[in-house]
Formats: structure tokens, sequence, C-alpha cells
């Protein structure tokens, strides 16, 4: 009986926000099982093991090597069976989501998601929950035998110190019912920080005037290592790709450090950073409300300020 | 086509968000209440899917009599009929039982939701939908178009997207830039008044969680200006102090 968590491989390697969850599970039950798709390496074996996993079932079949959301709900479903996992640990994602939601009607589980913290187990199970796009939380009990939690990222650090996981091969039945859904191509940025994943971001608004004006944005992202990501503006007009917008429209970011650069701070795009660590603000206007929300600030010409700060951070890094 | 849309009537997005009764109800003084703008999205989507190809679009609500404004806006825009059932949407398990059971009597052809409501933010209801009436549920949809029984999708993933392929029904979730928001005019608004608006009362009670009480986050010390001469005190308190760099 332990934990079982549905670990994300991406390109070969598993998902950090994945390895919280792992971490999480072992927390709370003590001992946890992995379960993957697609395909395993060493490496990756050693790291989920390392989060505090103990086995990780691998799903190795080629027709689930591509992401099938109905598909992983009914194996994860069957691996919870198998296991006797009376709790599934996952991190919230584009396929974690509707993963989880099925699953939890296929096995009766209380689901709760956007779960921030481990939780209270005296006398029953409380998580807390964010809302309101970051506005609030809810401590939220759930009822059910079995419980499945969608973690936001950062909800607790990534465990390194665990053993080895045994790896063995799991396969689910397969029914057609499941591959009506046919991806025909998928497009994806690589090699690129992903934005929901990032530790730190760097972000441009309308005040940048122009996609052309991205570069010095790229330049000082790739000196600390950050995603790039924009307001609704920004993409709507086409100026970054639409993954890249934030806000309560677009996508919800927790990092450590947000740096915003020429956005005002309208609150539809702070509820979509207000779960950041950090948030470091350029602006040229004092009276932008996105002062208000932010740690650090500058009130300056991002075109001014962009290129020197880039400057300092590489010369601090000698 | 018949298209079924799910909405959620929620606080606007500017709302100040804030508690009573020791902080176990939402506190709804002042709070002005709208389409959640992502299942804003999904209606778009229908009314232009019925200007093109015919049928008629059902909105849908779960909840208590204050959403019928709502849902005559939702009228106003462009929806046939609406549906309401009569209860407070206790939890994602809930709601998503109460409409599949009101989906299941319909025989719609489309189920258009939002990617997800703007207060719970669950993402959970149109793929809880989906496994409970045997259906395909993808979500958060970016381009939908329909050709005889088949829909071509463009779907959102982390960095990118995907293309896909599937037979109606199904449910879907939608976000932009599927559609453009619409705004009702005088007619719709008057056309709306003499919609039917049929009230359903619920037919389960099971939840599956239950929120025991909210709290708001810790509000911010205020914010430290730097002067954009001396960056690298910046640098500095972001290394030393925020421990980030
Ligand atoms: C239902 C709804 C949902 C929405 N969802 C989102 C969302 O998800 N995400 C989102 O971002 N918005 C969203 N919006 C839009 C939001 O209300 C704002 O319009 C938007 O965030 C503004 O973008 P911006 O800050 O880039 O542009 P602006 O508000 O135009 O701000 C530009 C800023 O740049 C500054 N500036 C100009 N030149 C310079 C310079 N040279 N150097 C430094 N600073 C400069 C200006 O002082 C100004 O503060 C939503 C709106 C609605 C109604
Ligand atoms: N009470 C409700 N009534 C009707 N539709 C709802 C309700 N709650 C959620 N939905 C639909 O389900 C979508 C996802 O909601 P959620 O899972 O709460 O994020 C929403 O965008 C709506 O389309």
């Amino acid at each position: 009986m332990s934990a079982l968590v549905f670990v994300e491989i991406e390109e070969g390697v598993a998902k950090k926000s994945s390895l919280e969850a792992v971490s999480y599970a072992a927390q709370v039950d003590g001992s946890a099982v992995a379960i993957v798709f697609g395909g395993l390496t060493d490496e990756e074996a050693s790291k989920i093991g390392a989060a505090g996993a103990t086995k990780i079932l691998n799903a190795s079949d080629e027709k689930l090597a591509t992401p099938n959301i109905m598909a992983y709900a009914s194996a994860i479903a069957e691996a919870m069976e198998k296991e006797s996992s009376s709790l599934l640990v996952l991190a919230k994602s584009s396929l974690g989501d509707p993963v989880s939601a099925r699953v939890a009607i296929k096995t009766g589980a209380s689901l709760a998601t956007n779960v921030v913290d481990l939780p209270d187990t005296n006398g029953g199970f409380k998580v807390k929950c964010s809302i309101y796009t970051g506005k609030a939380f809810a401590m939220t009990s759930l009822s059910g035998d079995k419980k499945i939690l969608g973690l936001k990222k950062n909800a607790i650090a990534i465990k390194e110190d665990g053993g080895s996981a045994t790896v063995e091969s799991f396969s689910p039945s397969l029914n057609d019912a499941d591959f009506k859904v046919k991806v025909t191509s998928r497009e994806k940025a690589t090699g690129e920080i992903l934005l929901p994943e990032a530790d730190l971001v760097v972000s441009g608004g309308r005040g940048l005037k122009g996609p052309e004006n991205w570069g010095m944005i790229e330049e000082l992202a790739k000196t600390i290592g950050a995603a790039t990501g924009c307001s609704k503006p920004v993409s709507d007009m086409d100026w970054r790709p639409h993954h890249e917008h934030v806000g309560q429209t677009g996508v919800k970011v927790s990092p450590s450090l947000y740096i915003a650069v020429g956005i005002s701070g309208a609150i539809q795009h702070l509820a979509g950073v207000n779960s950041s660590k950090y948030i470091l603000v350029i602006n040229k206007d004092g009276e932008a409300p996105f002062f208000k929300a932010a740690d650090y600030g500058v009130v300056g010409d991002a075109f001014e300020v962009i290129p020197k700060l880039t400057e300092a951070i590489k010369a601090q890094q000698g | 086509m018949k298209i079924l849309v799910c909405i959620t009537h929620v606080p606007d997005t500017t709302s100040k968000i804030s508690f009573t009764d020791n902080n176990t109800k939402f506190d709804k003084t002042g709070v002005q209440y709208i389409i959640g703008p992502y299942d804003d999205y999904a209606l778009a989507r229908a009314v232009e899917l019925k200007e093109s190809s015919g049928g008629s679009i059902t909105v849908l609500n779960v909840g208590e009599a204050e959403t019928e404004p709502t849902l005559r806006k939702a009228l106003a825009i462009g929806a046939d009929d609406a549906i309401r059932i009569n209860t407070f949407p206790r939890d994602a398990f809930f709601v998503a039982k109460e409409i599949a059971k009101a989906a299941q009597q319909g025989e719609y052809d489309l189920i258009l939701m939002g990617r997800e409501s703007i207060d719970f933010n669950g993402g959970q209801v149109h793929s809880m939908v989906g496994e409970l009436m045997g259906l395909p549920s993808v979500s958060p949809v970016m381009v939908l178009d329909i050709d005889g029984n088949t829909a071509k999708i463009q779907r959102e993933i982390e960095g990118g997207k995907e293309y896909m392929e599937l037979d109606l029904p199904f449910v879907a979730g939608c976000q932009e830039p599927i559609a453009e928001w619409k705004i009702p005019n005088m007619r719709g608004i008057m056309s709306a008044r003499s919609k039917p608006l049929n009230v359903v009362e619920p037919s389960t009670d099971d939840t599956a969680t239950e929120v025991e009480v909210f709290e708001l986050p810790p509000a911010k010390s205020g914010v430290k200006l730097i002067d954009p001469d001396h960056l690298d005190e910046l640098v500095n308190l972001l290394k030393n102090e925020a421990k980030v760099l």
C-alpha cells in the first residue's frame, strides 16, 4: 500500500513538478510508487528514486508513447488498484489535470487540485488549495477513502536523498474506446525553459513597443536561466506566442522570481503571478499599479535598464 | 447541430476577494458577477458554429436563482434556451454529475465548457463529465473546427500545441483565441427575456470535498525601489536577500 505518483516524462526527462509530486507522496504516505509512460532511462529512474519513490511502474507499451489522456487515466486507475493505493499525487499540467479528473470518476476518489502544501491529517485529511486565481486559499477536506491531489508547483521541495527505485514493467489493459482522439501532430518549443515549470521568469508587456524589442528580454532571460513570458495584449497582437501569455486567462506561474518589464500590473495579469515568491517590476511610470504587488522595483526606461541589468548580472557572475 | 454550453456565474476579474462568517463564506458585497471568461469563449464559438452550420444552443448553469441574470446574458449573446439546475454548486464532482445527467437527456452533439472556472480554477468539470458520459474531453482548446461529424482541434500544451482529430460527440474546455467574446446587442437583450429558462431540481447530493475555511494570502510588505543608476545594488539584493539568482 503506497501512494501512486504519475510522473510525466518530457523529451526523455522527468518533469521537475512531477519529482515534487514524488517527494510529496513519499512524505505523506511513507512510500511512493511512480508510474511513467513512454520510456524510462536509468538516469531518470535514479532521479525518481532520489525524490522518494521505492518502485517505478514502467508502462513502455508503444501505443502509450504519445500522451493520451483517456488511456493514461485507465492505466493509472488500474495501477492504483494493483498497488492498493488510496492516494494518487500528480503535478497540475495540461496532461495531469484531465487525467486526474478522469481517474477520480473511475475510482470514486475525492480530488483536490491546486494544492499548495502538505495535508493536515489531524482528524481527517485537509489540504490547502489555491482558489480565485491565487487571490485566496481554501482549506479543503477530502471525504473519500481514495484521494487524488493535483499539486501546484512549489508545494514542496524535491528530495534528493531517497534510495534507488526498483523498476517494474507494467502492461495495463488497453481498450479501443480510449484511442478515439487522434493526436495528428505536436508542436513544441524545444530547448526552451517551459514557463509553467520555470523557477525564474522574465515577462514583457506593451511597454516594450514591439516584437523587435524582445532581444533584450531574451538576453536577460538567457543570462539568468529564465523562461520568457508576456502580458495578454502582447500575445493578442502576436508579438509573442500564446503559450507565453501570463495571467488570469493565460499561464499561472509560481517562480521564485518574476521580473515584469513594461507591464502595468492589471489585476488580471497579477492573477497569474501572485504565487511568485519574489516580484521585480521595471516600469517607467512610478505610479504603475504593479509596484504595489512587487518586492523590488526600478522606476526607469526598460530600454536603458534591461541591458544595464543584464551587464550587472554578468559582471557578478564573473 | 445541438450544442450545450456550460457556464459559471463568477465574480468579475477585477473583484476584491474577501470572506465573511469567520472566513467560511464568500463576501458578495459590491461584487459584480459575470459569465466566466473562458465560458464566454465557449459560448462565442458556439454562436459562430450555429451561424455557419445551423442548429441550437442550450446554456446550462448549476446554481441558485441569483445566477439567472448571467444565464439571461448568455441568451442575449445568442443561446436559444437555458437550463438552471437549482442548487449551490458544492464541488466539481457534484456539478459534473448534474451536468452529465442533463447532457444525457438532451442528446447534444457537442458540449462546450470553459477551460476552468475562475473561482475554484479546477479545470476538472469537463473531464469528469466526459468520463461520466463515456466521451472524450479535450482542454484547453484554442481552435475548434467542425466538418460533418469530425472535429479538428488545437489544444494548448506547455510550450506549444497539439493538433487532434476526433468524432462528435465530445466535451471541450475552451480558451482564447477560439473566438472573440461577443457583446449582446439590443435585439439580443430584448429577445432573451422571452427565451425559455428551465429550472430543474438536482438529482444527487454526493460531494467528494468540502471547504472548511477560506484564507487570504499575507499582504506584501511594500516594494523596495532601486535607483536605475545603481543596478549593482539590485543584483546584490536578488542574490543575497531574496537568494533567487
Ligand atoms: C476578462 C479579462 C481577462 C484578462 N486576462 C489577462 C491575462 O490573463 N493576462 C494579462 O496580462 N492581461 C489580461 N487582461 C488584460 C489586462 O486588463 C490589461 O489590459 C493588460 O494586462 C495590460 O497589458 P500591459 O501591462 O502589457 O499593457 P499596458 O497596460 O498598456 O501597460 C504598459 C506599461 O508599460 C509601461 N511602459 C511604457 N513604456 C515603457 C518603457 N520604455 N520602459 C518601461 N516601462 C514602460 C507603462 O508605464 C505601462 O505601465 C484581461 C482583461 C480582461 C477584461
Ligand atoms: N456550476 C456550474 N454550472 C455550469 N457549468 C459549470 C459549473 N462549474 C463549472 N462549470 C463548467 O466547467 C468548466 C470548468 O470548471 P472547473 O472544473 O470548476 O474549473 C467551467 O468553465 C464551466 O464551463
